[in-house]
C-alpha cells in the first residue's frame, strides 16, 4: 500500500488551460476532436468508433445467420461467408470489445476514478486513437481489393493464412490492421498502469482504488504481456508472405504449431484483457443499485490478479485436439481458473444480497451479464476437459461457449453505456425504451445460444457455410436466427433512445444514481480539468461516503492524519 | 452463516405491505395455483423422458472410447447443472427478493464476511480437483493407443478431401476438387450423397488411425465417435478406435481449411470382422486388377 500524499498536487497546467475556472480555450468542434489530448474526448472517440466497429460486425453476423438459417443455403457464396465470418470476429474482437473497454471506458472513467486531471502520457493516448482508427479503416478497407478482404478466420491459423493459400492485398492489410491495433492497445496498456501508479489523488491508498480502476491496472498489465507477443507473430507471418522465410511452413522446415502456441499466448491473455473491463463495470454498477458496498472488496482484486496470472498458463486449451500439448497441465490451469471467477460471482451475489435492488436499466444489465457469464463460464469448465473438448471442438458447442462469455460482456458493454452516459453527456438515457431494449437482448440471446449448444453436441462444425437438410440442424439454426434478430431489434432500440436523449434531452446532475466513486464528484459531462476540487477519500466510495456520512464503511485502510479536502 | 447475517439486517418493509399482508398472500397462492402446473408438466416430462434427458444433448458414442467420454460427460453435466444451478437460484433470488421496497431505505452496509468467503474459496477448488482426477482418467483411456492394433489406416486431409490407405493394402481417395482442375469444380453432389470417401472400421476390433495433412490443418471429426483430432502438415497424430455398433456415421473436417471447407466430408461405416476382411480382400483384388 503506498501513500502518494508528499508527491506534487496534480494540475492542468501541461494543458495550457490555466486556473481552476472551469474555462477550457481550447479548440471547438472538429478541431477538437482531431487535435484533442484530453482523455475525455480520445475515450469518446475510441467509444464511437468502437461502437460503429460492433455494429458492423453485428450487420455481419445477421448475414451470416440469413446464411445458415436453412439447409443447403446459396444466398451468399461461400468465399463470401468465409469472409463475413472471418471479418465478423475480427471486427468483434480486435476492433470492438477490446479498444471499446480499454479505450474508451478505460480513458474516460479511469482518471476520473482516481482523482487525476488526465492520463499520464496524453500525447501517447492520442496517438493510441490514431493508430487504431488508421488500423480499423485497414482492415474494413481489404473488402474494397481485388481478392475480397482477410478470409482465413480471425484466427488465422497458418500454412493457411499463408501466401499460397490466402494471396492478395485483403489478407496483408488485416496483418498490418492487427499490428497497428496492437500498438493502439500496448500503448493504452503503458498509459493505464502509469496513470493508476502515479496520478491518484492523495489518500486514495491502492485499496482504496474503486474496483473498475483496479481491473483496468491489471488489464493493462496483461496487454503488456500479452500483445508484444501477437506483434511478434504477425512480424513473422509478414516475412513468410513476403520475405521468403519459412517460419510457419513444413516445406522449408517450419513448424505451423507455432503460430497457434504464439497466437494462443496472446489469444487467452485476451480473453481477459477484454472480460476484466466489463467485470470491473459490473462491480460498479451492482453496489451502486444494491446500495450497498460491494462486498469482498479484498478479495475480488486478489481474485482479478488470480485470474490474470492464470490466463497467462492457460493458452494450449485451445490445441487440445493438435495432440502436440501437455493436455494435463492446461487442464488444470484452466480449471483453476474457476476458482477466481467463482469468488467474483459470489462477491455479486452477495452485493446484491439483503440489499435494496434496483432493478433499473443498467442493473438490469448487469444481472443479465451474470446469467449469460455463469453460462459460458460452466461451459467452458466442460471444454476444460480434454476428453470433452475432443468430443466438441471446433463445433457449435464452443461457438456457443465464446458467445455467451463474450455477449455476457456485450451486457457489460451496454450496462456501462446506460451508467456512464450521464456522466458522459449529462442527459439520461430512457429507464422505458433501456428495459425494452434489456429484454428484447436477453431473452434473444438465450433463444439464440441454446439451440447453438445443442446444434454442436449433434456434430454441427463451426465456419461451415451451408448444411444439408438430412444432417437434422435445420430446426436449430431457425432458432439461432430469431435468437440473433432479437438481439438486432434490442441493439436498434438502445440506438433509438441514443437518439431520442440528444433530440429530446432530460438532463442530470453530478451524481444521478446516489454512486459511489470520484466521477460522479464532477459535474456531467466534466470540465477540461475534471476536477474542482475532491472530496476526503477514506474508503474505495468517497463520494457516497460524503453524502451518506451515517452509512459509511471505511474500517480498512483508514488513517486519521488525511486532509479532510484536498483542492486541485 | 446466512441465518446469522439475517439476524443483524434490519428489515424495511413497505408500508403497503406491513399493514394489509392479506392481499399479498393471495396474489402469492394465486401465482402459485397457476405456476404450479406447468411446474409439475415440466418435472414430469424431465422424469418421463428418463434416460433420454440424461444425455444431455450428447451421443452416448459408438466406440469403446466414445463411451467413456459419454460417461465423463454426464458426470460433468449433472455437476455443473447443480452448481450452476445453485448460483442461478442465488443471482435470482438476491436481484428478485431484495429489490428495492422503499425510495428512502438504505439497507445494512456489510461488506465482507470471512467465513463465507472462506467457503466459497476453498469448496470450488475441492469440486476442481475432483473433476480433475475423472478428466486425466477418462483422458487416458481415449488416448491409449493398443501395441497390437488389428489395423492401421493411414489418413491423410487435403484440401478438400481425405485419402484413407489401409495398411495391407486398400487405398481411396475422394474429395471435392480435383486438384489439378484450373477452375475449381465441385466433384461430389451435395451432401449425404454416397460420393464421400468412406472409412470401413471391422466392430469390437481395435483400429489405428494415423492422421496427418497434406497442406493445411484439418480436423479429423466424427461426432458419434465423440472424438476430433487435428490433421496437421508434418505432424503425426495416433489415435485407436473400437467401434462397438454396426452403422454409418458421418464425418467432417471441423477447422476450418479454405473455401470448400464446408462440404470437406466423409463417412465411417462399420461392419462385422467378417465382413470387413470379405471387403479388404475383394477391393484388394479389384485394386490390383485395376492397376494391371
Amino acid at each position: 500500500m503506498t501513500l502518494l500524499t508528499d508527491r506534487p498536487k496534480v494540475s492542468d497546467d501541461d494543458h495550457g488551460a490555466g486556473g481552476h475556472d472551469g474555462e477550457h480555450h481550447g479548440p471547438v468542434g472538429i478541431m477538437k476532436w482531431l487535435t484533442s489530448t484530453d482523455h475525455k474526448v480520445i475515450g469518446m472517440s475510441y467509444t464511437i468508433t468502437s461502437f460503429v466497429m460492433f455494429l458492423i460486425a453485428g450487420l455481419f453476423a445477421i448475414m451470416i445467420r440469413v446464411q445458415l438459417t436453412g439447409p443447403d443455403s446459396t444466398i451468399v457464396s461461400q468465399h463470401t461467408y468465409n469472409e463475413l465470418f472471418t471479418m465478423h470476429g475480427s471486427l468483434m474482437i480486435y476492433l470492438f470489445i477490446g479498444p471499446f473497454a480499454f479505450g474508451g471506458l478505460a480513458n474516460y472513467i479511469v482518471p476520473l476514478q482516481v482523482g487525476a486531471p488526465d492520463m499520464a502520457f496524453p500525447r501517447l493516448n492520442a496517438f493510441s486513437y490514431w493508430l487504431y482508427l488508421t488500423g480499423s479503416l485497414i482492415m474494413i478497407g481489404g473488402f474494397l481489393t481485388v481478392g475480397g478482404s482477410a478470409d482465413f478466420g480471425w484466427v488465422a491459423y497458418a500454412p493457411l493464412s499463408d501466401a499460397v493459400n490466402s494471396p492478395g492485398a485483403g489478407p496483408d492489410m488485416w496483418i498490418v490492421a492487427l499490428m497497428l491495433t496492437g500498438f493502439s492497445a500496448i500503448f493504452t496498456g503503458v498509459n493505464l498502469v502509469t496513470t493508476i501508479f502515479y496520478l491518484r489523488a492523495p489518500g486514495m491508498t491502492m485499496f482504496r482504488v474503486p474496483i473498475f480502476t483496479w481491473n483496468m491496472l491489471v488489464t493493462g498489465i496483461l496487454i503488456l504481456i500479452a500483445f508484444p507477443v501477437l506483434f511478434g507473430a504477425l512480424v513473422m507471418l509478414w516475412c513468410d508472405r513476403h520475405l521468403g522465410t519459412h517460419i510457419f511452413s513444413v516445406v522449408g522446415g517450419g513448424v505451423p504449431v507455432l503460430w497457434q502456441n504464439l497466437f494462443w499466448f496472446w489469444g487467452h491473455p485476451e480473453v481477459y484483457i477484454i472480460a476484466l473491463p466489463f467485470f470491473g463495470v459490473v462491480t460498479e454498477v451492482l453496489p451502486v443499485f444494491s446500495r450497498k458496498p460491494l462486498f469482498g472488496y479484498r478479495g475480488m482484486i486478489f481474485a482479478t490478479i488470480s485470474i490474470a496470472a492464470l490466463s497467462t498458463a492457460v493458452w494450449a486449451h485451445h490445441m487440445f485436439t493438435t495432440g502436440t500439448v501437455l493436455l494435463p497441465f492446461f487442464s488444470l490451469m484452466s480449471y483453476f481458473i474457476a476458482v477466481p471467477t467463482g469468488i467474483k460471482f459470489f462477491n455479486w451475489i452477495g452485493t446484491m444480497w439483503r440489499g435494496s435492488v434496483i432493478l433499473n436499466t443498467p442493473m438490469l444489465f448487469s444481472i443479465g451479464f451474470l446469467l449469460l457469464f455463469l453460462g459460458g463460464g460452466v461451459t467452458g469448465i466442460f471444454l476444460a476437459s480434454p476428453p470433452i473438448d475432443f468430443a466438441t471442438h471446433d463445433t457449435y458447442f464452443v461457438v456457443a461457449h465464446f458467445h455467451q462469455v463474450i455477449f455476457a460482456l456485450v451486457f457489460g458493454a451496454f450496462s456501462a453505456i446506460y451508467y456512464w452516459h450521464p456522466k458522459f453527456f449529462g442527459r439520461m438515457l430512457r429507464d422505458g425504451l433501456g428495459k425494452i431494449s434489456f429484454w428484447l437482448m436477453i431473452v434473444g440471446s438465450f433463444v439464440m445460444l441454446t439451440p447453438m449448444y445443442l446444434v454442436g453436441l449433434r456434430g454441427m462444425p463451426r465456419r461451415i457455410a451451408e448444411y444439408a437438410a438430412t444432417d437434422g440442424w435445420t430446426f436449430e439454426n431457425r432458432l439461432v436466427t430469431i435468437g440473433s434478430l432479437m438481439i438486432f431489434v434490442g441493439v436498434a432500440v438502445t440506438l433509438v433512445n441514443l437518439v431520442v436523449s440528444w433530440r429530446k434531452p432530460v438532463f442530470c446532475g453530478a451524481n444521478p444514481w446516489d454512486a459511489n466513486s470520484l466521477e460522479w464528484a464532477t459535474s456531467s459531462p466534466p470540465p477540461h480539468h475534471n476536477f474542482d476540487s475532491i472530496p476526503p477519500i477514506r474508503s474505495e466510495r468517497p463520494v457516497w461516503d460524503a453524502n451518506h456520512p451515517d452509512f459509511t464503511t471505511h474500517d480498512h485502510g483508514l488513517s486519521p492524519a488525511e486532509p479532510a479536502e484536498v483542492s486541485v | 452463516m446466512l441465518t446469522r447475517l439475517s439476524n443483524v439486517i434490519p428489515r424495511t418493509r413497505p408500508s403497503s405491505a406491513a399493514t394489509s399482508p392479506e392481499p399479498l398472500n393471495r396474489w402469492r397462492a394465486r401465482w402459485a395455483r397457476r405456476a404450479g402446473v406447468p411446474v409439475v408438466l415440466l418435472l414430469g416430462s424431465l422424469l418421463l423422458s428418463g434416460c433420454n434427458a440424461m444425455t444431455f444433448g450428447g451421443f452416448r458414442g459408438v466406440t469403446v472410447q466414445a463411451k467413456d467420454e459419454f460417461k465423463l460427460w454426464q458426470g460433468m453435466l449433472i455437476a455443473g447443472f447443480i452448481v450452476g444451478g445453485i448460483v442461478y437460484a442465488l443471482i435470482f433470488w438476491s436481484s428478485v427478493m431484495y429489490r428495492r421496497r422503499h425510495a428512502d431505505y438504505i439497507p445494512h452496509q456489510f461488506h465482507s464476511n470471512k467465513p463465507i468467503e472462506i467457503i466459497y474459496t476453498t469448496l470450488p477448488i475441492l469440486i476442481i480437483v475432483g473433476i480433475f482426477y475423472f478428466t486425466v482418467v477418462t483422458e487416458n483411456e481415449v488416448d491409449a493407443v493398443s501395441s497390437t492394433p488389428s489395423e492401421i489406416v493411414h489418413v491423410v486431409a487435403y484440401r478438400w478431401g481425405w485419402q484413407f490407405s489401409y495398411d495391407s493394402g486398400y487405398n481411396v481417395s475422394q474429395g471435392v476438387l480435383i486438384k489439378t482442375a484450373a477452375e475449381p469444380k465441385l466433384l461430389a453432389l451435395p451432401f449425404a450423397s454416397n460420393e464421400y470417401p468412406r472409412l470401413l472400421l471391422p466392430q469390437g476390433e481395435t483400429v489405428r488411425i494415423v492422421l496427418t495433412s497434406a497442406d493445411t490443418i484439418h480436423g479429423f471429426y466424427v461426432p458419434e465417435f465423440n472424438f476430433s483430432r487435428y490433421a496437421q502438415p508434418g505432424v503425426t497424430n495416433e489415435f485407436d478406435f473400437t467401434p462397438t455398433t454396426i452403422g454409418t456415421y458421418s464425418g467432417q473436417c471441423t477447422q476450418y481449411c479454405g473455401l470448400y471447407h464446408s462440404e470437406m466430408r466423409f463417412s465411417v461405416q462399420v461392419v462385422t470382422p467378417a465382413k470387413f476382411q470379405q471387403w479388404l480382400t475383394t477391393t484388394q483384388t479389384s485394386q490390383a486388377q485395376g492397376a494391371a
